[in-house]
């Protein structure tokens, strides 16, 4: 009951004209983001972090939290018109939605997914409402220890469980870390690799990493392949839906959430593997099986809102525990960072305007995208009619504008491109982003905790595992980590038993 | 098999991701000589001192090398990503980005100087010119145009202060 009551509150701090207007920009925003092609909305939000210089924190995470749910709206548009999916999440989408688009159902597939993403996200932010205060009372308690063991999760889940490559994610890591390491030692002021320079000493500030191994990164590594003919966008109407395509889909978008959400919620990916379960889940459950591959609309409903869903179950990790599961919490994580935030269980208790308000900001916004996609959906289509010399042009331009915004140091803009030629390598070699930049997010933090519980204990080892809270979490990281190895022995038994 | 002694410059091209392992080593050893060079005097301050964590940092940085070295040694190949303007069959213009970070580091001289509406529409134009745009009008104006804007949002709507220059002392 209590959340409702603080839901109300919530809708009172996110009605504020004010607060309104900064959803509307961020739905805005993520819709126009989830449509261009090469930008997504952990980019996107990097790009965004400077404004956390100038905005109070509730109107600057109601933004984020726009974009991030209308990068998913957007996403779906692309690949449905297009083939080539606007976001990773949006993959799956393109395989029903494209055919029906070239079949002249591109209007029903665009619905489908429009009320579908609406769906999911209204059925997500209701299961966060009804969870996360529950999550957060459970784990109010915790201490050094716990904080410590639960980064150790975010660290494995983010290298073992990611990507195709164990190493290669350990090695990402492993790069964020000791970026994160680089400045004064925050116990004892000690300077760890500034090799002498005043302005290293302050550390490298996670925005310049963010937005260099994001955005910088990811725009030299399109220049250097950079596609020469693009495809060109079939032509659709206003989105509408019949009664027999309802009839049809209903059920999918109710299913699509059970799956989404509790994906979301833990470090798996964030929407890739529940949206492709949720395809998988229609496909078998549909009364049209002969027509998926050619345009069967469960195939459309059922993971887009999957997909929306995943993005509430982020955020109840990353509110109520700090975990940031994907790319884009990793960053938000950042944004509260920036402020002094810490997320975590006392952010309910601390901050109850800005949790509540980002949650009730959430309807809002979603309400917002319903009216923005559906009549508007050719309109965003013509986006994809940017030349790409102006998109990739535009990224480097406002990076630019983000690291020199940081401290207004050219020094700045000089480690920027570094760490976008780190991004570069990284993706030239199949080296995964979101570890390093979750390592040099939680890295520092990490080492703190740790040193805190060490403290405490007088150097015993036993001291990180002292609490029934850091012993079930590493409980998870060991089953993590021999999640391959138990793997083969699931198979060959069933192999045998075969 | 292949032959390694034959060609060896074709052996080195197909294997380039060893020099990722050769820096990841040579990071993990930078930090292991800063870690260890770090003054021990002042590090009474709990049973963690502040080498800790790096010595750790640097010795996984040196396992993960070599890890990394023997997997691409055994044929493991790291995926190039992929994305939707990205054309993995095209061999890499490295031409495009070394004109990209020149760019860059332009802007990065002279927003000094020059201030920033002038020197970040450089660097947007520059930067629409090396990713292949050849409108002789519409690039510097579109360059202009956004560079004012985004000093007009970020300098006077949202307070984070940008140099404005000479140009916005003249108006």
């Amino acid at each position: 009951m209590d959340s409702l009551y603080s839901l109300i509150d919530g809708f009172g701090t996110a009605l504020t004209p004010m607060n309104l207007l900064w959803a509307a920009v961020g739905v805005l925003l993520g819709t126009a983001i989830g449509v261009l092609p090469g930008i997504g909305p952990a980019m996107a939000v990097a790009l965004l972090l400077p404004v956390t210089y100038g905005l109070e924190p509730t109107g600057a995470f109601i933004m984020f939290a726009g974009i991030y749910y209308g990068a998913m709206f957007g996403g779906s548009t692309t690949s449905i018109l297009l083939n080539t999916p606007g976001e990773s999440a949006a993959v799956v989408a393109a395989i029903e939605g494209n055919p029906m688009a070239k079949t002249g159902r591109g209007a029903q597939a665009l619905a489908a997914a429009a009320i579908g993403h609406f769906a999911g996200g209204m059925i997500g932010t209701i299961l966060l409402v009804v969870l996360a205060p529950t999550v957060a009372a459970l784990a109010v308690d915790i201490g050094a220890p716990d904080y410590f063991a639960l980064m150790v999760l975010a660290f494995i889940a983010v290298t073992s469980v990611l990507g195709s490559s164990r190493i290669r994610g350990l090695a990402s890591l492993l790069i964020g870390l000791t970026i994160g390491l680089v400045g004064l030692d925050q116990m004892t002021g000690q300077q760890r690799l500034t090799f002498g320079s005043l302005q290293l000493a302050d550390g490298v500030d996670v925005v310049i990493v963010a937005v260099g191994l994001f955005a910088i990164g990811e725009a030299l590594w399109v220049a250097a392949h950079l596609r020469r003919t693009t495809g060109e966008a079939i032509p659709v109407g206003r989105p509408w839906l019949g009664r027999d395509d309802v009839r049809r889909t209903w059920k999918s978008w109710l299913r699509g959430p059970l799956i989404g959400f509790p994906f979301g919620a833990i470090p798996a990916g964030g929407a890739e593997i529940p949206t492709f379960l949720s395809y998988v889940t229609e496909k078998r459950l549909s009364k049209h099986k002969e027509q998926f591959g050619k345009g069967a609309i469960e195939g459309v409903a059922g993971p887009e809102s999957a997909a929306s869903a995943s993005a509430a179950g982020t955020l109840v990790s990353m509110l109520t525990l700090g975990l940031p599961t994907t790319a884009v919490a990793a960053v938000m994580l950042a944004a509260f960072q920036q402020y002094g935030i810490q997320p975590g269980p006392l952010l309910f208790e601390r901050e109850p305007d800005l949790v509540w308000g980002l949650i009730a900001s959430l309807f809002v916004g979603m309400v917002l995208l319903l009216a923005l996609n559906l009549p508007l959906a050719p309109v965003w289509a013509k986006l994809l009619r940017i030349p790409r010399p102006y998109l990739y042009a535009g990224i480097l331009f406002f990076a630019a504008v983000g690291a020199y915004a940081v401290g207004g140091e050219a020094l700045d803009l000089v480690i920027l491109l570094v760490i976008g030629l780190i991004g570069l390598g990284m993706r030239r070699y199949g080296l995964p982003v979101l570890p390093a930049v979750i390592g040099v997010i939680l890295g520092p933090a990490a080492e703190q905790q740790l040193r805190r519980a060490l403290q405490i204990s007088d150097g015993s080892l036993t001291g990180l595992v002292n609490t029934p809270f850091s012993v079930a979490v590493y409980t998870v990281v060991l089953i993590l980590l021999a999640w391959p190895l138990l793997r083969k022995v699931i198979t060959r038994r069933r192999d045998v038993t075969v | 098999m292949n032959t390694p002694a034959k060609n060896p410059k074709n052996w080195l091209r197909e294997h380039s991701e060893l020099g990722v392992g050769v820096l990841l080593f040579l990071l993990g050893v930078l930090v292991l000589t800063d870690a260890l060079t770090l003054d021990t005097d002042v590090t009474g301050r709990g049973p963690v001192g502040p080498a800790t964590v790096p010595l750790v940092v640097g010795c996984g940085l040196l396992v993960v090398a070599v890890l990394l070295t023997v997997d691409v040694l055994r044929g493991g190949r790291g995926e190039a990503e992929a994305g939707e303007d990205v054309d993995l069959t095209e061999p890499a213009d490295w031409r495009t980005v070394l004109l990209l970070a020149g760019v860059f580091l332009a802007f990065a001289v002279l927003i000094g100087p020059l201030g920033f509406p002038v020197a970040g529409a450089l660097l947007f134009w520059g930067a629409a010119y090396a990713l292949g745009s050849r409108h002789l009008h519409r690039d510097p104006l579109i360059a202009a145009a956004l560079s004012l804007f985004t000093y007009g949002v970020f300098d006077k709507l949202l307070g984070v202060p940008l140099p404005g220059g000479p140009l916005m002392g003249v108006i």
